[in-house]
């Protein structure tokens, strides 16, 4: 341990980052790693592709026009689940945040149905939704309600009280109180919840999309797999993590969650 | 508020069940009288009939037993790294400072989504699960462990230095012993990434335990059977989790 410590120390006087430093090396020894594997011969072949090659799926995936269609489908079926499952999960947060009988009576359940693996719900989608993109929006849906519905319920419980008064003082009816002083107040778990729900919609919908679809991203990848072209499914993971991360951020800075870390 | 709650003839835990009860009776009514089709929903009663043949003719014990073990053998790793590594990166102030925001943000990354990678590099079988269940249980057990090394108590370490503890003593006296129950906190939530990550894996590439008990079921379109899956795989993780919180309760009695 001391011996680190003299070492950060000393590391301190280099005239660059050290931080930035040992990140560029972190990631400069794992790309030669790679490399490495992928030439090494010790794997089948692609089953580790060189860097030029998947560089190279990641431009022709890039420059594909179908490429796009297929991200519009997934992407309006994420859309579509985060609106009905983020939906009906706000309604149901604030119903149980602001009463206390029907959060014992009820939270329990989803407290506890909210961790289970939802991909499992698919079968029984498919039956009532059909193979389409309805049974990928539902899951989508199924997965996001839960995340969003405790964010908000634990979030409305935190409402400053003196809020609450103030608008009892002012004979708020129920509606008003809704959009006037329980939303504003609960920006952030909204916000919370919401980056949550996005996460899980969009495992949810891209797994079912693997199980049984002929459209989308998760189609592709499938696909992609089922024919061996393991680059090309590398450049669609790769695209398709620089999104989510993408979007994930951006619902962040949206929601002005510079302060708050989850 | 309670005074609210006290208006109540019944507790509120027993109108929950007794919604839920209330919930299925009508929809046995609502499916017997045909307004929603038996082919799409089954009768309630008919699931919890197959729920018999479930246990008896699927080897339903032996394919949880399966699922549990790669669910332990990917907890046994998430463990012995996660530790390791939150253990790490408080050692070493500039791999903290490297990486813990890397760590987080693979809490965040869909890896499970990369599930047909894992498949091309160790096949269709229970590694590609135990690996996924690692992956997707690692960060939480690194960030907890961290949190709770670099939490401890002022006090403590003075305690361990008017005793002229060695750095190694203090690590093993005091600092781990003090950080276990956050330390268990971000075990149990590894643990259920990885229940979820397994289960969901199992599911989708048709391998190892209670995962593709669903998908023989679905295929087979034993409708009631499938739905008695679901309802046994929830069962089965909401019993882990509640055995979970209960470890940790009990390890943690102040709380």
């Amino acid at each position: 341990m001391a011996a680190t410590g003299q070492l950060t120390r000393k590391a301190a006087g280099v005239p660059f980052d050290p931080v930035t430093m040992l990140r560029v090396a972190i990631v400069a020894a794992t790309l030669i790693v790679w490399e490495a594997l992928s030439r090494s011969g010790w794997f089948y072949r692609d089953v580790i592709p060189s860097l030029w090659s998947i560089a190279k799926a990641v431009y022709a995936l890039l420059t594909q026009g179908t490429f796009y269609f297929d991200l519009g489908v997934t992407a309006a079926e994420i859309g579509a689940a985060l609106l009905i499952g983020g939906g009906l999960g706000l309604v149901a947060g604030i119903l149980l945040g602001g009463s206390r009988f029907l959060s014992q009576a009820y939270e329990t359940y989803l407290y506890y149905l909210g961790p289970t693996p939802k991909i499992i719900f698919f079968p029984v989608m498919i039956m009532w939704f059909g193979v389409g993109p309805e049974s990928k929006v539902a899951l989508g849906a199924l997965s996001c309600f839960f995340p969003v519905a405790l964010s908000v319920a634990a979030g409305m419980r935190q409402i400053d009280k003196v809020l609450i008064r103030v608008g009892r003082s002012f004979r708020a009816r129920p509606w008003q109180m809704i959009v006037k002083i329980y939303l504003p107040a609960m920006r952030h778990p909204i916000v919370n919840g919401i980056r949550l729900g996005f996460g899980v919609a969009l495992i949810g919908t891209l797994l079912a999309e693997t199980k049984l679809s002929n459209m989308g991203i998760g189609f592709r990848i499938i696909n992609a797999y089922s024919t061996f072209d393991i680059p090309r499914m590398y450049a669609m993971l790769i695209v398709l993590f620089v999104l989510a991360i993408a979007v994930n951020a951006l619902i962040g800075r949206l929601g002005g969650l510079g302060a708050v870390k989850r | 508020m309670t005074a609210k709650a006290n208006r109540w003839p019944l507790s509120p835990k027993l109108v929950g069940l007794g919604s839920l009860v209330l919930f299925f009776l009508l929809l046995e009514a609502v499916i017997r009288i045909g307004l929603i089709s038996r082919y799409v929903v089954p009768p309630p009663s008919e699931i919890l009939e197959s729920f018999y043949g479930i246990i008896v003719h699927e080897h339903v014990f032996r394919r949880f037993l399966l699922t549990a073990g790669e669910c332990l053998a990917a907890g046994v790793l998430i463990t012995i790294f996660g530790v390791a590594g939150g253990v790490l990166l408080h050692r070493s102030e500039l791999l903290r400072r490297a990486c813990e925001t890397w760590v987080a943000s693979l809490a965040a990354a869909p890896i499970v989504l990369a599930y047909p990678l894992f498949m091309v590099l160790f096949g269709r079988n229970s590694w590609t699960i135990i690996i996924i269940g690692f992956i997707a249980g690692l960060p939480p057990v690194m960030l907890k462990t961290l949190e709770g090394i670099a939490g401890t108590r002022r006090v403590l370490i003075n305690v361990g230095r008017s005793f002229n503890l060695t750095p190694t003593q203090q690590f093993w006296k005091i600092q781990l012993p003090a950080a276990l129950p956050v330390i268990f906190t971000g075990i149990r939530l590894g643990l259920i990434f990885a229940l979820i990550n397994v289960v969901g894996v199992e599911f989708l590439i048709n391998a190892g335990g209670l995962g593709p008990l669903i998908n023989d079921l679905a295929e087979r379109y034993d409708l009631a059977g499938t739905y008695a899956a679901i309802c046994f795989v929830i069962l089965v993780s909401v019993l882990f989790y509640m055995t979970l919180e209960r470890a940790e309760r009990w390890l943690r009695p102040a709380n």
